[in-house]
C-alpha cells in the first residue's frame, strides 16, 4: 500500500508525514506523530475525545483522514497552552474541577474554546449544547459548564 | 460479595481536632496541568520499541460449542508474529478471589478471558493475534478459520430461569437448595438473608404493598477503552501497562492465569480514563502478555468502542419483587424482597451487595431477602459504582413512596420515621455505628429545592441511598527527602484524581507543613505491598488511612532524630505543628527542629527517614444520601426532562469538598442515564445491537440541569479523621427518584427501567382510560 506524503501545520510547526490512505487524522496524530494528547473514545464520532481545529473548524479527528491534511492548519491540545502558562480554558478546567478522569478533558478544552472563538458570551444552555457532542462520564458536566462560564467572563474582560 | 470482613486488622479511631489543611482547596492537584496539556499518560499512549499490534477474535453467536479452531493459514500472513487460542493456556480449576467488589472464579476467568468448550455470549474472545500493524492483524484475524455449533441462547434473566430454558453450563448445580438439585440449571445461586418474622409482621401491617420491577443491563461507560501494553523478557517477567483499578489484583490475576509466579510480572498502572467498578477485571492484559511471549516483542491492544460494550462488564439487569407493609402512622412492619440478577456468561452478579443494601436506609425488625444469581448469554457482568444497589433501591424506593401516598405521609416523614441510625440492627449481620442519614433527610426537608414551585406536568421525586466502604489490605511508604518535602507513595489507584490531593492534604496535615511540600506518586507492584483495588469507595479512605500511619511512623523516626541530636531519650520528644519539640521544659532548653532541618541532620543522626504501612483496614463508615429530583413529562412523546436535581450526602469529612461534590454529580448523572436512556439491547439472535455511544446513549451535556450538591459531616467514627467512602452512594437513589417525580407529574407509576420515551408513553397511554374514568 502506497503512502501518502502529507505537509501540514501543527500548532504553529511546519510537519509532514506519511500516511495509509485508511488512517484517520487521529491514527495520523497519535501513532504516526506520538501525540497522544488527543484521545480515542469511540473512533465512530460519537464522543468528541478526539476533537481537533481544522482550518479554524472544529472536527473529530477520528472522521477526519489523515491524507486530507496536505496544506491544513490543524491545532491540537498540545498548542493550547503557551510554554508555562495555561489558556484560561485550562487554567479555570482545574480551579473548578472541571475534570477528573480527564480523558475527556483535552477534546472538552478544545470544544470550548471554539465556542468562545464564535460566541464570547454564551448562556449555560448554550453551552451545554454545544458541548453536547463531548462525553464526560465522571463529571456530570457540572463544573465544565461553570468552567466554560467563568473562563468566558474573564476573556471578555468582564 | 467480595471477602467476609476478617476482625485482623487495623482501626484507627476518629480524633477530633482543629485541621488546617484538610477540608480546605488544594493548591493544584497533581494530575490536573498534565491533564489539561495533554500530557498525562494514558494505557493507550504507552508505546514501546518494536512493538506489535493486538488484535481479539470474537464470537459472532450468543451460544455455540466451540467445534475447532484453525488459525494455520492465518500464521502465514506476512507480518503476523503469533496467534493464540484456549490451546496456549492452561485451564484452572474452581478457585475463588477478590476481585473489586465482585467475588472471581479462576475457573470461569480463563475461559472469559478466551473461550474453551463454549462461546457464551456475542463478543466472547475465541483467539488473538499479534501483528506488525493493525491492518495486518485484522486481516490475519478473517484468515482464522472458527467452527461452531449453535445453541439455543437465553439473554433475559426471568427467561433464564425457566425450567426449559437453554442451559449455559452443564456442571452448575444450584447452590444454596437442599436437597442439592440433581439436574444443571442458570440459577448459580439461591441466597437468603432473613431477620424477624416476616409473616407475622405483615399481618400487624395496615398496609401492603407488592411490586414487580425489570431493569435493563447498563454499561459504566468509560470513555477510555481498555488498553494495555505488555512486554514479555528473555529474562522470563512480564511487564505490564495498563488502565486499572487494582494493579496488584491484576498482577495476581495475570500471574494465574498464565502459571507464572507473581514476582515475574510487574503491573504498571497508567492514568485511569474511567473505571466505575468496569476496570476492576482483566480482559487484554493475559492475551497481550502470551502473545508477546510467543512473538519476543512489546504487544500493544486497545479494545474499540464496539469491544468494550460487547465484551466487558456490563452492570447485572434484574427482575426483584418487593412487598412492605406498614401501620397507619407509617411504621414499617415487615420487608420482603425477591431479586433475580442476572451474572452474565459466568456465576458472580452483584447480587451479594444489592442484598446488603436492599433495606438498609430502615430500622426493621422483620425482614426476607431471597435472592439468584443467573447466568444468561451476555458479557460477564462486572461491579458498576455501587453494584447492585441502584436496581434494587428503585424497586424499595417506589414502594416507600406507593406506601406514603396510600397513608398519605410525606415522602420525607415516612423515611424518617423508619430511619435507620446507630444501633440498628441490619439484616445481615452488623448493627450501624454512627451514621448521618437523618441528618441528609432532614437537611432535605428544609432545601430550597423543596420550596421551588412546580408547574404542568411536573412533579417532584425523592429517594435514598446508602452504601458500605471497604476495607482490605492498603500499603504505603512515605519518604522525607533530604530538603524536608514529603514523597508519599500510594497502592490505591486514583480513579479520578482527586485522591492524590486529599492524600497530599492529609500528610500535611500530619506533618504539619504546607501542602505545596507533599508530592503524592502512584506506586507499581514493585514499589509497595499488596494493595487491594480501587473499589467500594475505599480508595480515599482506606489509601489516607495507610498514609497517616506511615506518616506517623516517619513522625516518630524524625522524633528519634531530635532525641538523638539533643542526647535525651526518644519518649521525651513530641511532634507539634511540623517541628519536634522536647516534651516538657524538664527535657532541656532545645529549639524545636523542623522537618527541613531534620531532614538536613538525618544522616548524622540514624539515616534515611522513612514510614511504611501495610495495614489492613477494618473501618466501617457506611455513607447515605437523599436525592430531590424535579421533572417535566412530555405527554406527547413520554420524554422526560429533568429539571432540578439535589444530592444531599454525608460525607463523614470532605478531605476536599469541592472534590467530593464532583463525585456526587457525576454519580447522579451516571444515575439518570440509567434512568431515562441507557439500556444493553439484543436482537433475536442474542446480539448486542446497540454498541456504541450513539445508540447507547450516556447523557450529554444538554441532558442534564445544574446538580446542586449539600454535604452533610458525621464523622466516620472508624476513621482519624472522620472520612468516608463518597463515590457510590450518589448513582443509587436516581432510578427511583426519577421514578417518584414521574408519578408526581403524571400519576402513573413505572416500573420498568430506563425510562425511556417509548416506555414512558406506554405507560401512560394505558392509564389514560382508568384516570378518564375516575
Amino acid at each position: 500500500m502506497s503512502r501518502y506524503h502529507v505537509n501540514c501545520t501543527i500548532n504553529g510547526d511546519e510537519v509532514d508525514y506519511l500516511c495509509d490512505p485508511t488512517q484517520s487524522l487521529l491514527d495520523v496524530l497519535r501513532d504516526e506523530l506520538e501525540m497522544t494528547g488527543t484521545k480515542e473514545g469511540c473512533a465512530t464520532g460519537d464522543c468528541g475525545a478526539c476533537s481537533v481545529m481544522v482550518d479554524g473548524v472544529l472536527v473529530c479527528s477520528c472522521l477526519a483522514l489523515g491524507a486530507e491534511m496536505n496544506g491544513k492548519t490543524i491545532e491540537t491540545i498540545e498548542g493550547m497552552a503557551k510554554g508555562e502558562e495555561l489558556h484560561p480554558l485550562q487554567r479555570i478546567f482545574i480551579e473548578k474541577i472541571a475534570l477528573q478522569c480527564g480523558i475527556c478533558t483535552p477534546g472538552l478544552l478544545i470544544a470550548s474554546k471554539a465556542l468562545l472563538e464564535r460566541n464570547p458570551d454564551p448562556s449555560e444552555e448554550e453551552i451545554r449544547f454545544w458541548l453536547a457532542g463531548n462525553l464526560c462520564r465522571c463529571t456530570g458536566y457540572n463544573n465544565i459548564v461553570d468552567a466554560v462560564q467563568a473562563a468566558a467572563k474573564e476573556m471578555r474582560g468582564a | 460479595m467480595g471477602r467476609a470482613p476478617t476482625p485482623w486488622g487495623t482501626m484507627i479511631k476518629y480524633e477530633p481536632k482543629v485541621l488546617n489543611i484538610v477540608g480546605g482547596k488544594p493548591a493544584d492537584r497533581p494530575d490536573a496541568v498534565d491533564k489539561v496539556t495533554g500530557r498525562a499518560r494514558y494505557a493507550a499512549d504507552i508505546n514501546l520499541p518494536g512493538q506489535l499490534v493486538g488484535k481479539v477474535l470474537r464470537s459472532p453467536h450468543a451460544h455455540a460449542n466451540l467445534i475447532s479452531i484453525d488459525t494455520s493459514e492465518s500464521l502465514k500472513l506476512p507480518g503476523v508474529k503469533a496467534v493464540i487460542t484456549r490451546d496456549d493456556f492452561d485451564d484452572l480449576e474452581n478457585e475463588y478471589a477478590a476481585s473489586g467488589e465482585l467475588t472471581i472464579n479462576f475457573k470461569d476467568v480463563t475461559r472469559n478471558m478466551i473461550a474453551r468448550e463454549k462461546v457464551l455470549y456475542d463478543g466472547h474472545p475465541v483467539a488473538a493475534v499479534a501483528a506488525t500493524s493493525e491492518a495486518i492483524a485484522k486481516k490475519a484475524l478473517k484468515l482464522i478459520k472458527v467452527e461452531y455449533e449453535v445453541l439455543p441462547h437465553v439473554i433475559n434473566v426471568v427467561d433464564a430461569m425457566k425450567p426449559d430454558a437453554p442451559v449455559l453450563h452443564d456442571h452448575m448445580f444450584t447452590k444454596g437448595i437442599d436437597p442439592a438439585p440433581t439436574k444443571p440449571s442458570n440459577i448459580a445461586l439461591r441466597m437468603t438473608s432473613k431477620l424477624g418474622d416476616v409473616e407475622e409482621g405483615f399481618k400487624k401491617a395496615d398496609v401492603i404493598i407488592e411490586r414487580e420491577y425489570n431493569t435493563a443491563a447498563t454499561h459504566q461507560g468509560y470513555i477510555e477503552p481498555h488498553a494495555s501494553v505488555a512486554n514479555y523478557t528473555d529474562g522470563g517477567t512480564a511487564e505490564v501497562w495498563t488502565g486499572t483499578q487494582g494493579h496488584f489484583v491484576f498482577r495476581a490475576q495475570i500471574a494465574k492465569l498464565l502459571g507464572m509466579d507473581i514476582s515475574k510480572v510487574k503491573v504498571t498502572p497508567c492514568e485511569l480514563g474511567g473505571g466505575f467498578g468496569g476496570k476492576n477485571n482483566v480482559y487484554l492484559e493475559p492475551l497481550a502478555v502470551k502473545l508477546s511471549q510467543i512473538a519476543r516483542r512489546p504487544v500493544k491492544m486497545v479494545m474499540t468502542r464496539d469491544e468494550v460494550f460487547r465484551a466487558s462488564g456490563p452492570t447485572s439487569g434484574t427482575n426483584v419483587k418487593v412487598k412492605m407493609g406498614a401501620t397507619k402512622d407509617g411504621k414499617i412492619t415487615a420487608a420482603y424482597a425477591e431479586m433475580n440478577y442476572q451474572a452474565g456468561a459466568f456465576a458472580g452478579s452483584s447480587l451479594g451487595l444489592a442484598a446488603i443494601t436492599v433495606f438498609t436506609r430502615y430500622d426493621l425488625e422483620n425482614v426476607l431477602v431471597i435472592g439468584h444469581d443467573v447466568v444468561c448469554n451476555r458479557p460477564k457482568v462486572a461491579a458498576y459504582r455501587a453494584p447492585g444497589a441502584p436496581m434494587i433501591a428503585f424497586g424499595v424506593e417506589g414502594v416507600m413512596d406507593e406506601l406514603a401516598e396510600a397513608l398519605k405521609i410525606d415522602p420525607i416523614e415516612i423515611r424518617l420515621r423508619n430511619a435507620a441510625k446507630e444501633g440498628t440492627q441490619t439484616h445481615f449481620g452488623p448493627k450501624l455505628g454512627r451514621i448521618g442519614y437523618i441528618e441528609t433527610l432532614e437537611r432535605a426537608k428544609v432545601s430550597e429545592h423543596m420550596k421551588q414551585p412546580l408547574g404542568p406536568n411536573q412533579g417532584r421525586g425523592i429517594a435514598t441511598g446508602f452504601w458500605f466502604t471497604l476495607g482490605m489490605e492498603t500499603s504505603a511508604t512515605i519518604n522525607i527527602n533530604e530538603d524536608g518535602s514529603a514523597s508519599l507513595i500510594y497502592g490505591t489507584v486514583d480513579v479520578t484524581g482527586g485522591m492524590r490531593a486529599a492524600f497530599s492534604m492529609i500528610v500535611a496535615e500530619e506533618l504539619g507543613i504546607p501542602v505545596e511540600k507533599v508530592r503524592a506518586v502512584p506506586s507499581d507492584t514493585t514499589s509497595l505491598g499488596f494493595n487491594f483495588m480501587t473499589a467500594g469507595s475505599r480508595g480515599t479512605t482506606a489509601g489516607s488511612m495507610a498514609a497517616v500511619t506511615a506518616t506517623r511512623k516517619a513522625i516518630a523516626r524524625m522524633c528519634e532524630i531530635a532525641a538523638r541530636k539533643w542526647e535525651v531519650e526518644p519518649d521525651q520528644v513530641v511532634w507539634e505543628n511540623g517541628h519536634a519539640r522536647p516534651a516538657g521544659a524538664n527535657v532541656g532548653d532545645f529549639e524545636p527542629m523542623s522537618v527541613a532541618q531534620l531532614a538536613k541532620e538525618a544522616s548524622w543522626f540514624g539515616g534515611t527517614i522513612a514510614g511504611h504501612a501495610e495495614i489492613n483496614v477494618v473501618n466501617q463508615g457506611p455513607g447515605f444520601g437523599t436525592h430531590i429530583v424535579d421533572v417535566e413529562v412530555d405527554r406527547q412523546t413520554g420524554a422526560v426532562k429533568v429539571l432540578r436535581y439535589s444530592i444531599i450526602q454525608d460525607a463523614g469529612k470532605a478531605v476536599f469538598p469541592e472534590f467530593v461534590k464532583g463525585q456526587w454529580h457525576g454519580g447522579a448523572v451516571q444515575g439518570i442515564g440509567m434512568a431515562l436512556n441507557e439500556e444493553y439491547i439484543y436482537n433475536d439472535k442474542g446480539q448486542l445491537v446497540n454498541p456504541g455511544f450513539l445508540d447507547y446513549r450516556v447523557p450529554v451535556a444538554s441532558d442534564v440541569p445544574h446538580i446542586n450538591a449539600e454535604i452533610v459531616e458525621v464523622p466516620n467514627p472508624n476513621h482519624p479523621y472522620g472520612v468516608r467512602g463518597v463515590g457510590e452512594v450518589p448513582i443509587i437513589p436516581p432510578i427511583a427518584a426519577i421514578a417518584n417525580a414521574i408519578h408526581d407529574a403524571t400519576g402513573v407509576r413505572m416500573y420498568e427501567q430506563p425510562m425511556s420515551p417509548p416506555r414512558v408513553l406506554a405507560a401512560l397511554d394505558a392509564a389514560a382510560p382508568k384516570m378518564a374514568a375516575e
